[in-house]
């Protein structure tokens, strides 16, 4: 068997050798290895100094000012520190927030969790399209909403919500705005001068930089302040104690500085790759691909293929690495979440491959999972009795089916 | 996940894969799951006047252990009386292909599967006998 291809750049992306690189420089005696909290010495001077130029790096991706990013560990800890921290720290103001039925688990868990500390939670339902509209935000907003966190981009099936929209109805009606950015930022623009998101939550890993590291965007003007959930040393102002990494921080922003510099010419790449791997499936029987594709980030296509199970779609692509809409893999037999949110019924949940390409990706990569995709549908519709009864002309919504 | 070698060459090798004609009546056909479940089996058996299963075919849309679980139990039947097919447990299947706790519902699909076949073969039989 050949190495399979990765076509999971959702999940996560290879670290970018020039990444690797400066990260390297970081870790060793002879190498810029002190604590940036060090005072005393140039040891820790010029670890700050690293420190600070990838906190510039950060900002300037995103356009807003360095003083504004607070280093965590990644999108999901940004996403507690935004949501528990403002939640929190406003509690006395209200305990409303709203939220999407469609977020990553990073944002749900975290309001499960304080819906469980008293407070009270909007989910919003998204479109058959997959985005939230912000009239749907204006109209669930209460007196005592203190906090609106809707994501930039979907991770499941990639399409991205209007953030200027909504952020325009958040500030209106005087509630914070956050923003889990974690699969668009470095892939689409993102400029916080314009937008009114007061916080925002980035994840390195996603974009050629390492795992472990991300950060939080937090507004200074008007101000937004944070319960901190990492007590200590009082780093990061107060907002997140621990001493900081200065090979993962450099890490992140070295990949910030080379998706700013090379963010047009590769969106333009990888929607390409994507679009010629949906032409390669387009022409096929019932396939479908879920949810806008205008209002999409590049990288990102989920397809379904009816009459086809997912897991046993994975299995039989022993090389092509891609995930399942359904989350079978994971020992749960439930489809997609995101999927059944969009109103997608449960047969065509389970028939769901989400496709990720990046910056690694090649054309020949695209023309192979083509053609083994296509030959492991056929093979699996010809062994599928629902496949079957469509070609009999079937209707299966009249059968009564037993459901286990 | 992990998947048994004996469910990978019935995965990758299905036998009896097919489709009989159901009006037939030496035919018997089961079709158990939901779509929306993720998995739905049919398994048609054709017995003959001994009640001897004398061919099986299945078509299942599912994950590799229900795939491989029904391609397993045509494989069983065949050559059987009626009555030692319903026998089969789906914790023979289960064991046969080294299914993991999360995969026992596809051997349980399976043992529903024949039992439904052979019911259907049944009532089909009992409902010709009237006729004459």
């Amino acid at each position: 068997m050949r190495e399979p291809v990765y076509f999971d750049y959702a999940a996560t992306t290879p670290v970018d050798p020039r990444v690797a690189q400066k990260m390297s420089e970081c870790l060793l005696t002879e190498g810029n290895f002190g604590n940036p909290a060090s005072r005393s010495h140039k040891f820790g001077w010029e670890a700050e100094e690293a420190v600070e130029v990838a906190r510039r790096q950060v900002s300037d991706l995103v356009n807003c000012d360095p003083r504004e990013i607070v280093w965590t560990s990644g999108a999901t800890e940004s996403d507690n520190l935004a949501i528990k921290g403002v939640a929190q720290f406003y509690r006395k103001k209200g305990k409303h927030l709203i939220t999407s039925k469609i977020e990553h688990k990073a944002v749900l868990d975290t309001c499960r969790h304080l819906e469980r500390d008293g407070f009270e939670v909007t989910y919003l339902q998204p479109g058959e399209d997959g985005l939230i509209r912000a009239e749907q935000v204006q109209q669930a907003i209460r007196e005592d909403t203190t906090l609106v966190s809707i994501m930039h981009v979907n991770n499941e099936i990639g399409v991205r919500n209007d953030i200027a929209a909504i952020g325009e109805v958040c500030r209106q009606e005087k509630v914070f705005f956050h923003v889990d950015a974690a699969q668009g930022a470095g892939k689409v623009p993102i400029d916080l001068s314009s937008l009114k998101v007061d916080l925002m939550s980035f994840s390195a890993h996603k974009m050629y930089g390492p795992k472990g590291v991300g950060a939080l965007y937090v507004r200074r003007k008007p101000r937004v302040r944070l319960e901190a959930q990492m007590h200590g040393g009082g780093h990061e102002r107060g907002m997140r104690s621990g001493t900081l990494a200065t090979h993962q921080l450099v890490g992140m922003g070295e990949a910030c500085r080379i998706a700013k510099l090379e963010m047009k010419a590769e969106a333009a790449r990888t929607l390409a790759l994507r679009q010629r791997l949906w032409d390669g499936f387009r022409d096929m029987e019932e396939v479908y691909a879920n949810g806008d594709l205008e209002f999409h980030v590049p990288g990102i296509i989920n397809i379904s293929f009816n009459f086809v199970e997912g897991e046993s779609l994975i299995m039989s692509l022993p090389e092509v690495a891609v995930s399942s809409g359904s989350a079978c893999t994971s020992a749960s037999l439930e489809p997609s979440y995101v999927l059944r949110a969009l109103g997608m019924n449960d047969e065509l949940a389970h028939s769901s491959l989400r496709f990720s390409v990046g910056r690694f990706t090649t054309e020949d990569d695209v023309d192979r999972v083509i053609e083994q995709v296509r030959g492991a549908v056929e093979k699996l519709r010809d062994l599928s009795p629902l496949w079957d009864m469509y070609k009999d002309g079937v209707d299966m919504n009249k059968i009564e089916w037993a459901a286990h | 996940m992990a998947y048994s070698d004996q469910v990978m060459d019935h995965y990758e090798n299905p036998r009896n894969v097919g489709k009989m004609d159901d009006k037939d009546s030496q035919v018997g056909t089961g079709m158990v799951g939901a779509p929306a479940c993720g998995d739905v089996m049919r398994l048609q058996i054709k017995v003959d006047e001994e009640g001897i299963i004398q061919d099986a075919k299945f078509k299942t849309y599912g994950c590799g252990s229900a795939i491989a679980s029904s391609s397993l139990l045509t494989e069983w039947v065949k050559g059987r009386s009626i009555e030692a097919a319903e026998s089969i447990k789906n914790t023979e299947i289960a064991e046969e292909l080294a299914l993991p706790p999360v995969k026992i519902h596809c051997s349980v699909l399976a043992e529903d599967a024949i039992k439904a076949a052979v019911s259907d073969y049944r009532d089909k039989k009992a409902a010709s006998s009237d006729k004459a």
